[in-house]
């Protein structure tokens, strides 16, 4: 039992009342996961009840899931989703752990400033720069070879997946530099001092003395921007004109705003497609992302 | 006092010292340094000079003109302005009371009067919503609120107790978009509080106990005057980022209904519209709006918040 005064203070007949009301205002968060998984199952649903054609209970079928094998362009933005995400990943944590080391260990002129600006930065609404930030991509397209002709990505330009993780690397480092500065700072330099004595140099220090010691803030910074460069759909709706082509988020949205009628329970598969690597990482690294997130987020609301 | 020579030499050193480690940090930092000034200050200077300008579908990227503060006049004198400021105001101070605020503090008091571990488990799946790519989590909202036989609203809630059945999205258009962006905002909040909450030294905490505090004693005179800076912190952050995101209203209803806010209304202006007309210079004037604001709050936040404590010097310095 939990000897904590907020929770000996309360009395078991409060305790009743405070689960009763959690159930009821978490309840609103749950319906729909549950809808989502039963709805992929069934012919269609009324309410959460799976039904057949005729509106009978019952109608489980697997026939949702068959986008998969008939749907020609979900592999073709499945695999734009995972360029993005492990993309942004590999950009967000080497360009944060970079800056990182150099604003907890050297002493250099403008470090201060940065700081504050990158503080600043964290604050910022970034989202209200979306419009001039589609001159900087159009700009970027102008550049020869890297900006739209590059393998893979596309290039870094407009309407290009190089362009959409340029984006939303940038947008996510204020977050990034301050916390792998955090993790640097918490590390002592005994062991990084000896080897700089011994003549080796910062960057050799920085990859095989530091990166090691802050596995763990890697690893958070690595499961946070995997999951945002995963989710994302402003951004690649924005800069990326064919939404077919785009990441998986676009492309779930134009099956939702189709003229015809909506069948939800095609799109209801395609959307825990979607969902499911979200809760694998969420159900194993729950600890690491609520740390992230008392560090302070962005974005959303 | 002229420099002895041993103090001559030594302040060359010292020179030569900052020189190097300059160097070498502007090694470390030049890909941060790059992509800050490429997405954030040149986007910024961007979208002033922008907001400055005639230019649109009509004028092409060649033929505009500078026109001065004509697109912040004709903000003034636009007829949906009103509307859509009345709009923008209602949705933060509801979202903002209702959940980002309100409901994170009760989520956040009542977890941690609970044993730990169903605290915990509670807070996580407040973290759902914020996790969940936007637009399946917009999806289910949808069809939260479907019309009969299909909406779970209807199918599960008001016919049982004989409620007309409709599309309720349409109908009630503000409960939707307030109740969506609640739940994903309310867990920022939620968070930040637990953690001030469970900071609180304990000796005040039984102190209160011993005392004879009642349950919305101890809330009232202990707890809530103990966490007043992560209360207005949170108030003033999330005031911010609802002012400024418009993401889920965008997925939920694009506007429609009446729900067109601020800075979906740059959106749309500038780059996403159905007449495919983009008024850059005076979406820009609009978002130029919402890029003042911030920059005022977010320097509020640097003085008021001791961020700038964060800022220390580091403990080595370059050999």
């Amino acid at each position: 039992m939990d000897d904590h005064p907020l929770t000996t203070g309360t009395t078991r007949a409060n305790r009743v009342i405070f689960n009763i009301i959690l159930i009821l205002v978490t309840v609103p968060i749950l319906v729909g996961y549950v809808w989502i998984l039963i709805s992929t199952f069934a012919q269609r649903t009324y309410g959460l009840i799976p039904v057949d054609h005729e509106g009978h209970f019952g109608g489980l079928t697997l026939k949702n899931w068959s986008f998969l094998w008939e749907d020609p362009n979900i592999w073709q933005v499945t695999f734009n989703s995972l360029v993005l995400a492990i993309g942004l990943t590999i950009g967000v944590v080497t360009v944060s752990a970079l800056a990182g080391y150099a604003l907890s260990r050297i002493g250099f002129s403008g470090r201060r400033t940065f700081l504050g600006v990158t503080l600043i930065l964290h604050a910022f609404p970034s989202v209200t720069l979306l419009i001039s930030i589609y001159f900087v991509l159009r700009w970027i397209s102008r550049i020869p070879i890297i900006g739209n002709d590059l393998p893979v990505i596309g290039g870094f330009g407009y309407n290009t997946l190089g362009g959409v993780i340029l984006v939303m690397l940038a947008l996510q480092l204020p977050l990034g530099i301050w916390l792998m500065k955090g993790f640097f700072d918490h590390i002592s330099w005994d062991m990084e001092r000896a080897a700089l004595i011994d003549g080796a140099s910062r960057f050799r220090v920085w990859w095989q003395i530091l990166l090691p010691q802050i596995k763990p803030g890697i690893a958070a910074l690595s499961i946070f921007s995997f999951i945002s460069g995963w989710n994302e759909f402003l951004i690649p709706y924005t800069y990326m004109t064919q939404q077919e082509k785009s990441t998986i988020a676009t492309y779930l949205n134009s099956l939702l705003s189709d003229t015809a009628p909506v069948n939800y329970s095609q799109v209801a598969a395609v959307g825990l497609f979607q969902l499911i690597p979200v809760i694998i990482f969420f159900i194993f690294t729950q600890e690491y992302l609520l740390s992230i997130f008392a560090g302070g987020t962005k974005g959303g609301t | 006092m002229t420099a002895t020579p041993y103090q001559t030499e030594s302040r060359w050193r010292r020179f030569r010292e900052d020189f190097r480690s300059s160097l070498c940090a502007l090694g470390f930092m030049s890909p941060a340094v790059i992509m800050i000034l490429l997405f954030f200050f040149i986007p910024v200077i961007i979208i002033v000079g922008i907001s400055l300008t005639n230019m649109s579908t009509s004028t092409g990227f060649q033929n505009w003109k500078w026109i001065g503060l004509e697109n912040y006049a004709k903000i003034f004198k636009h007829p949906q302005t009103g509307e859509v400021l009345q709009n923008t105001i209602f949705f933060v101070a509801t979202t903002l009371a209702l959940f980002n605020v309100g409901m994170a503090l009760v989520v956040a008091i009542i977890t941690t009067h609970i044993p730990r571990r169903s605290g915990f488990t509670y807070r996580t799946l407040w973290l759902l919503p914020r996790l969940t790519p936007s637009v399946v989590y917009i999806m289910m909202w949808k069809y939260i609120a479907a019309d009969s036989p299909y909406g779970i609203l209807n199918q599960h809630l008001l016919v049982p107790l004989g409620v007309e059945p409709t599309n309720w999205l349409p109908a009630n258009p503000w409960l939707f978009v307030i109740l969506t962006n609640g739940f994903i905002g309310a867990s920022f909040g939620m968070i930040i509080f637990t953690s001030a909450i469970e900071s609180i030294p304990r000796d005040y905490l039984i102190a209160s106990l011993v005392d004879g505090c009642n349950f919305w004693q101890r809330i009232r005179y202990v707890i809530l005057p103990m966490i007043r800076w992560p209360l207005l912190f949170v108030t003033t952050y999330q005031t911010l980022s609802l002012l400024t995101s418009f993401e889920q209203i965008l997925l939920l209803t694009d506007g429609q209904f009446g729900t067109e806010v601020w800075s979906l209304w740059a959106y749309h202006r500038a780059l996403n519209n159905y007449w495919g007309n983009f008024q850059w210079g005076f979406g820009a004037a609009l978002a130029t709006v919402l890029v003042v604001i911030g920059i005022i709050m977010a320097i509020i936040y640097m003085r008021y918040f001791q961020f700038n404590e964060l800022v220390q010097e580091p403990k080595i310095e370059a050999l």
